[in-house]
């Protein structure tokens, strides 16, 4: 069952993807460790957490892709699951500094010495334990989210109005954040780590190992997300996007279709925040700020959201595009820039680069196939590039 | 009518007198002040007190704060000022710099505790008799908080002379502080403690509480005192708490008000409507900025003439978005939501490009500075002028709404657009102006805000979230309703703060927020229909 489960959503385009993204995986890395300083091939130390970074964004918009693209949710509070995904791992990391923290304490991290508080709170019990901390990364997102999604989507909560409510959350999350007795680093967060899993988190091969669990990480997701809008389920979930109400009333649940893949995306974003926080070495309470939700929703739509691929491109294009700008000359004209991108692509490319290069490329094709049949040479029966079938414009 | 000329004599006779013989007179009782011993200075003190002459006010106080000295070659006092090793001599009475001595040519006219004491009620006794009631009353204040046992006297000749009745209240009070703190008969201590209860304030408390452990009546009237001035302060602390509430209501209301036009009326989610605001602010700084360069007459009414320049410019920017971006995108409310949301990242940049990233400052006229009381209740006149200004727009804006006919086509367009458009109403500009007032309103309120918040490019961000949870609370398209919730919102926000902290009380404000819309999906005041969805 599960074999035809994957067998649906494995086409040529997923399996270019999956490839590309598994040589990454191995290659890149390895060109890092296994190549001199000054060779052509070399990629600079500097590059592997940057890319890395990358694809832990890829991840996060592909979880947004899948909502929004496939179920017409658009949630401007992701980054808040992404953040508590991190807020796990980096509790993990904190918990693995043990005795060489600057205070030195064997138990509590630096910022409780400093607040002089006596022993662990209950929240960070267990999480020296990666695998505890690991089903939290899952558990913490996805708890909350469904907790979200069961009152927000049986009271038919929909559209605008979800939006700015999935904003309220990660607005009031980043407020409690900040404070110090919430007990989780208040404003500077948690930072300060050393290694993971015993294996030193600065090391250039703790850093290839995280970029190729990146990299595999988004790799297994896409199968996962292509598995998941290819079988009925997924075709339920088109259906509740292009006319919720008509769902309804031929009889499916429509609330409980909504509820499954909001956690599920919940969940694979804090995986992504997981992934996150030991690249770039710090999670604080700017993670949870809206701005940041608003942002990585237009990488989806860069990219285009009636395509997995299209957030998966969208990330990485914007954020190689963002420290471009930010470490040049030209680091006052990013918001500009980031600016003109929401106006641009909402005007001008409502299906995002990778919609619309495959709408080309199938105009192309039928172009192609009717002149061959005018010549009378037969057909062949071509599904065409995933997501063409998908006329109505998505969204509301 | 006869105590009011006496008044008004003795202040007449004091000015012509200040200048001549008495002045000279009251010059040599200071230079008394250098006299032989302790006892000599203080009988100098006295006599000075006597004269009742506010000029010694300043050496009175010198002499507490131990700045007083007097030059050795001739004995004349003078107020000194440390200056590296020398002392700046200074005239007692005019404050003129005199000469420069060094430490040798002037002695310190020394002081004891009872001396000090002496200073004080010299000086309480010389500003409660000011003819200044401004200073009578502060001396009357000054003296219930540091009620002195010695004072009485001082008092009761003061509430003989007083005319003002509120300032004959305070020394009443005064008065019975220093009886509380002195051994008098019980019965003048339970109707001392009566006239502190009258009081009623945090103050009295403070004197009170101590008194209730005291033995038999006077402990059980101060307890009951106690009692009663607790529940009062409950009130007040209530009251001061809708006050602070409706103070942030109003704000909430500003902000909202805007956006429950654009939003809540022409179902436009403008993520550029906190910009809006801080455009308003800006004008506001580049109008104060040109009045204080070439006009700064004109600066008490700045923000009049910002208003409607506000107005115009956060008005036309609105015209200029709808027109050209927001109109391609009607139908498809999630993508008009990016749209704007980049537009503010522009309009953000663009400020902090113009005017730099730091806060700017813009002034408060005169007449919005300062504050009233009433009772217990503080309350400073900007927060006021904010709350009626915040009324006045949003009672404008419906009658704008419901009386003109501009409102009329405007509701006529987003009721039924092919209707209307059938009626020859011109839809697309009627879009356009029903942003640009969105818009213009929003740049007026940025007027208001600039007067509580730092104008800087961030400023319109911080309201984005505020103004969203306000119009989605009290129910799109629904002008009462966004009046309601942010009245609401406000006072339950403050009413939670004292338990919470500020920021807690916002959490739970937003958490509250996110079940009510669970609750009822389209706000407090939802236009009812027969769509299954919109």
């Amino acid at each position: 069952m599960i074999g035809t489960f994957f067998r649906n959503g494995v086409d040529r385009g997923t399996i270019f993807v999956v490839l590309v993204l598994v040589a990454t995986a191995f290659i890149v890395p390895a060109l890092n460790l296994y190549t001199p300083a000054g060779s052509l091939f070399h990629v600079p130390g500097f590059a592997i957490p940057l890319i890395g970074k990358y694809l832990t964004f890829a991840l996060l918009a592909l979880s947004v892709g899948l909502i929004w693209g496939f179920c017409g949710i658009l949630s401007l509070g992701h980054g808040a699951f992404f953040a508590l995904g991190g807020y796990a791992m980096g509790m993990y990391l904190m918990r693995q500094i043990g005795s060489r923290g600057v205070y030195g304490d064997p138990v509590l991290p630096d910022f409780m010495v400093f607040l002089n508080w006596p022993d662990l709170p209950i929240a960070w019990y267990g999480f020296q334990s990666f695998g505890y901390a690991m089903l939290m990364v899952v558990l913490v997102p996805g708890a909350l989210a469904f907790v979200f999604g069961w009152f927000a989507f049986r009271s038919r909560v929909t559209g605008v109005y979800l939006s700015i409510i999935t904003q309220a959350m990660t607005f009031a999350l980043m407020l409690a954040f900040f404070r110090n007795d919430f007990g989780f680093g208040g404003n500077n967060g948690l930072t300060d780590f050393k290694d993971i899993l015993g294996f030193n988190i600065q090391a250039p091969e703790t850093r290839a190992g995280l970029f190729t669990a990146s990299a595999l990480a988004l790799a297994l997701f896409y199968v996962l997300s292509k598995a998941i809008i290819s079988s009925r389920f997924g075709k339920v979930l088109v259906a509740i996007r292009d006319a919720e109400s008509r769902t309804r009333f031929l009889g499916y649940r429509v609330e409980r279709y909504k509820l499954v893949i909001w956690t599920f995306s919940a969940c694979m974003a804090g995986i992504a925040g997981a992934l996150y926080v030991p690249q770039v070495g710090i999670i604080n309470p700017g993670e949870f700020e809206p701005a940041n939700s608003i942002e990585l929703v237009v990488w989806v739509a860069v990219g285009g959201r009636g395509l997995l691929v299209g957030p998966i491109v969208g990330a990485i294009a914007v954020n190689y595009a963002k420290t471009w700008f930010t470490t040049g000359a030209l680091a006052p004209y990013w918001l500009f820039a980031l600016g003109g991108l929401f106006i641009g692509v909402t005007l001008f490319l409502p299906k995002g680069i990778v919609g619309t290069l495959s709408d080309k490329w199938t105009a192309m094709e039928q172009r192609r196939a009717s002149l061959r049949a005018q010549a009378g040479i037969s057909t062949q029966n071509d599904d065409g590039p995933p997501g063409s079938r998908l006329q109505s414009e998505p969204g509301e | 009518m006869r105590i009011f000329f006496q008044v008004v004599l003795a202040i007449a006779f004091s000015i012509v007198l200040a200048a001549s013989p008495r002045a000279a007179d009251l010059g040599e009782l200071i230079n008394g002040l250098a006299g032989k011993d302790y006892k000599e200075t203080e009988a100098q003190i006295g006599a000075i007190a006597a004269t009742g002459d506010s000029a010694a006010v300043p050496v009175l106080e010198a002499l507490q704060a131990g700045k007083v000295y007097f030059r050795k070659s001739d004995g004349i006092v003078f107020i000194a000022e440390k200056n590296g090793k020398n002392f700046k001599l200074t005239d007692p009475l005019t404050g003129a710099f005199v000469e420069e001595l060094g430490k040798r040519a002037v002695k310190k006219v020394r002081v004891n505790n009872r001396l000090r004491r002496a200073v004080r009620g010299a000086l309480g006794g010389l500003t409660m008799m000011s003819p200044d009631p401004g200073i009578r009353r502060a001396a009357a204040a000054a003296t219930f908080l540091g009620a002195d046992p010695d004072s009485i006297e001082l008092i009761d000749t003061a509430i003989a002379q007083e005319s003002d009745p509120s300032i004959a209240m305070l020394l009443r009070q005064a008065r019975a502080a220093a009886v509380l703190n002195f051994d008098r008969p019980e019965a003048e201590h339970i109707e001392a403690i009566a006239v502190i209860r009258e009081r009623g304030d945090r103050d009295a408390l403070a004197l009170l509480i101590p008194r209730t452990e005291i033995e038999g009546s006077v402990g059980m009237a101060a307890a009951e005192a106690v009692s009663r001035i607790n529940s009062r302060l409950s009130v007040w602390n209530g009251a001061q708490n809708v006050w602070y509430g409706i103070s942030l209501g109003s704000v909430l209301l500003l902000a909202a008000i805007g956006l429950a036009i654009t939003f809540g009326v022409m179902g436009v989610i403008n993520m550029a409507h906190g910009e809006m605001v801080m455009l308003g602010a800006y004008t506001t700084f580049v109008v104060q900025e040109l009045i204080r360069n070439h006009a700064p007459w004109m600066f008490d009414s700045s923000l009049f003439i910002a208003i409607p320049l506000a107005f115009l410019v956060a008005g036309g920017v609105g015209i200029a978005i709808e027109r050209g971006i927001i109109r391609f995108l009607y139908g498809r409310p999630l993508e008009t939501l990016l749209a704007t949301w980049g537009i503010s990242l522009v309009l953000q940049q663009t400020v902090r490009t113009i005017f730099g990233p730091t806060n700017k400052q813009v002034g408060t006229p005169s007449w919005m500075s300062g504050s009233f009381e009433i009772g217990l209740l503080q309350i400073t006149y900007n927060r006021l002028a904010i709350v009626i200004f915040a009324l006045i727009v949003f009672f404008l804006l419906m009658v704008v709404l419901k009386r003109t006919p501009f409102g009329l086509k405007m509701r006529a367009v987003t009721q039924n657009r092919p209707m209307a458009s059938a009626m020859g109403i011109r839809t697309p500009w009627v879009d356009a102006l029903t942003f640009g007032l969105g818009s213009g309103v929003a740049g007026m309120a940025g007027v208001a805000l600039s007067q509580i918040d730092n104008v800087s490019p961030n400023l319109g961000q911080s309201y984005i979230i505020d103004s969203f949870m306000v119009v989605v609370f009290g129910g799109v398209g629904n002008l009462w309703g966004t009046l309601v919730g942010a009245f609401t919102l406000g006072i339950a926000n403050k009413f939670l703060e004292p338990y919470a902290g500020a920021v807690l009380a916002k959490i739970f404000v937003l958490v509250f927020i996110i079940l009510f819309i669970q609750k009822r999906p389209r706000g407090l005041f939802a236009l009812r229909g027969r769509a299954v969805e919109s």
